[in-house]
């Protein structure tokens, strides 16, 4: 395991124009191109903002602007929830590759993860913008995190999704079954709400979902004024996150054999 | 050094009951079954127990039919699938060409595929780039490099793949049964390239349906059936033997085919003899599928005179179907008049594959008077030279009146195939020599084309 996993990097340059090749295929022939990368979330954005601050006007006073909060969790969970949808599937419809081609098929899915985490970065312009245009006073001290909350979600999302790419190959319901708990799980991560707004009683057991500490963490950088209090969360979370990708990559790398009669 | 060394390797693929294929996530864990439902059900063994090693620089065949392991072999000597028992190991970098352009992103250009497509086969960006002109010009795709795939044909895409794996330049060359990319030029082209890898002291390990490619190209010849290695060796030797093993079995598929189309007629009693049935109105020969390639066959007649048995053989006097051009042919009729008649014909008629007529004639055509028959009796159609080329063809088979009425007519019902190492075309193959002189010169070239 620990071989292939070194392996890895001599894949540097393919796993790279892969990727390149997503972005670049993803939008093909359509006439904005790379702007629907920034087109849905935004609108995505727009939705939540109508809904919860003008339909039902339930603005919470630890949410304002409640658009530029929303965007905070909401960037970061499109690239998780969207990289685990797509690394499900991706190794059967790239089954041409495993099968005829010698090839490392963990690339696909780490691929999918990093072409997903491409899309976020291009979103975060947009969130610059709105920082910016309401004048939120950002710290560098807590900006300084930020990359280590990019890395360690990346690190989580990489071990999800070798995990559900693996096993998707042998129970293809599990691409169903996640896109329902998805949903399940985006509202169950304060996103569209606070952490601050959710009762007293169900808080720890909304500090059982991983994605919450990167959705707090990357509100309390961006978004709230005071210290970043969730950095010992985090550093818990990052442990956890290596063990998972560990863990991800050992179940990838058992039923790697498999892939090649399976898809 | 050797290049390619199986050893023992096989390789058993799994197949899973109906159960297992409907299987839920959810019911595997819920009854427990998670790891046991990732057992098979069932097994195949694509591959047994091959060993063989190639030692560098040579170039080896591999034949044998649909489905006797050629293509897995390959997948485990290219390392795309593990072998469940042995070993397989190879020396040096492989290309291979299994399935062109596999990889390749539709929506993207040609020019972008190729860099990637490179790079998945072992390249650097570098490697790709210095020889981008000359996979361009290969492929002869210049004017339409820089068209997304998806607009490209089949063939234009399958030289594209075949060009860039040729290209990584490496010490093994893996081909699946690829050289039927493109037209006539192409596979020049294609062939050329394997000689100059040859000349270069690469190993090539060539699956293929093309016998004429193998004892011409390659050095040795292995021969895989049901996914064991049945023979190894001189091109020649080996292709020898694996084309009368086709045939024999083709030999006992024609005899199974043969059995059916006469348990057919048997449904019809030859003990009533049936009222004057007339050619347009052919007794019902039951099992005979209404299919389009039966649909002329059948067997009708009064049974006066009835035919029990039709008994082709060669020289050696044995029941066979498959019969080669120029050597002798027999036809055996066996008839049986359960009453005297005095008034009868015997005919015989071979059709081709496509319903042509190639020869028929009758005894009576032939000046031959009925006199009497009555009981059990043979006749027997000897062709000393059976000067038909290779292919399929069929016998009519019949006895009748003078006037037309049939005692028992069976139509296309006997089928025997013609092998013959030429591959020249037409019906027939009249004897034949060529003679040369003045300022001409040819040599014969030993072993023909197949």
């Amino acid at each position: 395991m620990l071989h292939n996993l070194s392996r890895l990097s001599r894949y540097r340059g393919l796993i790279q124009s892969l990727v390149a090749r997503e972005l670049k295929a993803r939008y093909r022939g359509s006439v904005l191109g790379f702007f629907w990368s920034f087109f849905n979330p935004l609108l995505l954005l727009l939705v939540y903002t109508f809904v919860f601050s003008t339909v039902l006007q339930a603005r919470s006073p630890n949410a304002d602007p409640y658009a530029l909060f929303v965007f905070c969790g909401l960037l970061p969970w499109t690239w998780f929830a969207t990289s685990l949808a797509e690394s499900s599937g991706v190794l059967i419809s790239g089954g041409n590759l495993i099968k005829k081609v010698l090839f490392p098929a963990e690339i696909l899915p780490i691929v999918s993860v990093l072409a997903n985490m491409a899309h976020f970065l291009f979103g975060l312009p947009i969130l610059a913008f709105f920082l910016i245009y309401y004048g939120r006073p950002l710290q560098l001290t807590e900006l300084v995190w930020f990359p280590v909350v990019l890395i360690v979600q990346l690190i989580l999302t990489l071990g999800c999704a070798l995990l559900l790419s693996a096993l998707t190959v042998h129970f293809r319901d599990i691409r169903d079954i996640l896109t329902n708990l998805l949903t399940v799980w985006f509202f169950l991560t304060p996103i569209i709400y606070t952490w601050l707004d959710a009762p007293e009683s169900i808080r720890p057991y909304l500090n059982l979902n991983p994605f919450m500490h990167l959705a707090v963490s990357y509100q309390e950088i961006l978004f709230f004024e005071g210290p970043f209090g969730h950095l010992k969360w985090m550093l818990v979370l990052g442990v956890l996150a290596i063990v998972f990708f560990l863990f991800g990559y050992f179940v990838f790398d058992r039923l790697r054999d498999t892939f090649a009669e399976e898809v | 050094m050797h290049a390619i060394e199986v050893l023992h390797a096989s390789k058993v693929y799994r197949r899973f009951s109906r159960k297992r294929q409907f299987a839920t996530l959810k019911s595997a864990i819920l009854r427990g079954s998670l790891i046991r439902d990732l057992k098979p059900d069932e097994t195949f063994s694509a591959v047994q127990d091959v060993s063989f090693t190639v030692p560098a620089g040579r170039t080896f065949g591999v034949i044998g039919r649909n489905g006797s392991g050629k293509s897995t072999l390959l997948k485990l000597v290219a390392g795309i699938t593990k072998p469940s028992a042995g070993t397989v190991r190879v020396n040096g970098r492989i290309s291979a060409l299994i399935e062109l352009g596999a990889g390749f992103h539709p929506e993207i250009s040609g020019r972008e595929n190729v860099f990637i497509n490179g790079i998945m086969l072992g390249l650097s960006k570098r490697e790709v780039a210095s020889r981008f002109d000359e996979i361009v010009e290969f492929a002869e795709m210049q004017e339409f490099i820089d068209a997304p795939v998806k607009t490209y044909s089949s063939g234009m895409y399958m030289r594209l793949g075949f060009a860039v794996a040729i290209h990584v330049d490496p010490d093994v060359l893996l081909v699946d049964e690829v050289l039927a990319v493109g037209d006539e030029g192409f596979t020049h082209k294609c062939l050329d390239k394997f000689a100059e890898f040859k000349r270069r002291r690469k190993t090539i390990l060539l699956v293929t349906h093309s016998l004429g490619l193998v004892e011409r190209f390659c050095d040795e010849a292995l021969w895989l059936d049901a996914g064991r290695l049945k023979g190894m060796g001189d091109p020649k030797r080996i292709v020898g033997a694996y084309i009368s093993d086709v045939e024999r079995t083709e030999e006992q598929q024609l005899a199974a085919g043969d059995a059916k189309a006469q348990e057919s007629t048997l449904t019809v009693s030859p003990d009533e003899p049936a009222a004057a049935v007339l050619p347009d109105h052919p007794i019902e020969t039951g099992a005979a599928p209404a299919d389009m390639f039966r649909a002329t066959e059948g067997r009708w007649g009064s049974r006066e005179v009835e035919i029990t048995d039709v008994m082709l053989s060669s020289q050696d006097g044995e029941r066979g179907h498959v019969f080669h051009s120029g050597h002798r042919l027999d036809i055996r009729i066996r008839l049986r008049a359960p009453l005297p008649v005095d008034d009868f014909v015997v005919g015989v008629g071979v059709f081709n594959a496509e319903g042509i007529c190639c020869y028929g004639t009758n005894t009576s055509l032939e000046q031959y008077r009925s006199e009497r028959l009555a009981g059990d009796a043979e006749a027997v159609f000897t062709i000393d030279s059976l000067d038909l080329v290779e292919g399929t063809y069929k016998l009519d088979v019949a006895v009748h009146k003078l006037d037309g009425y049939p005692y028992d007519y069976h139509r296309l019902l006997y089928t025997f195939r013609v092998k013959s190492r030429t591959k020249d075309v037409g019906i027939y193959r009249p004897r034949h020599r060529w003679w040369f002189s003045g300022n001409i010169e040819v040599t014969r070239v030993e072993g023909d084309e197949s």
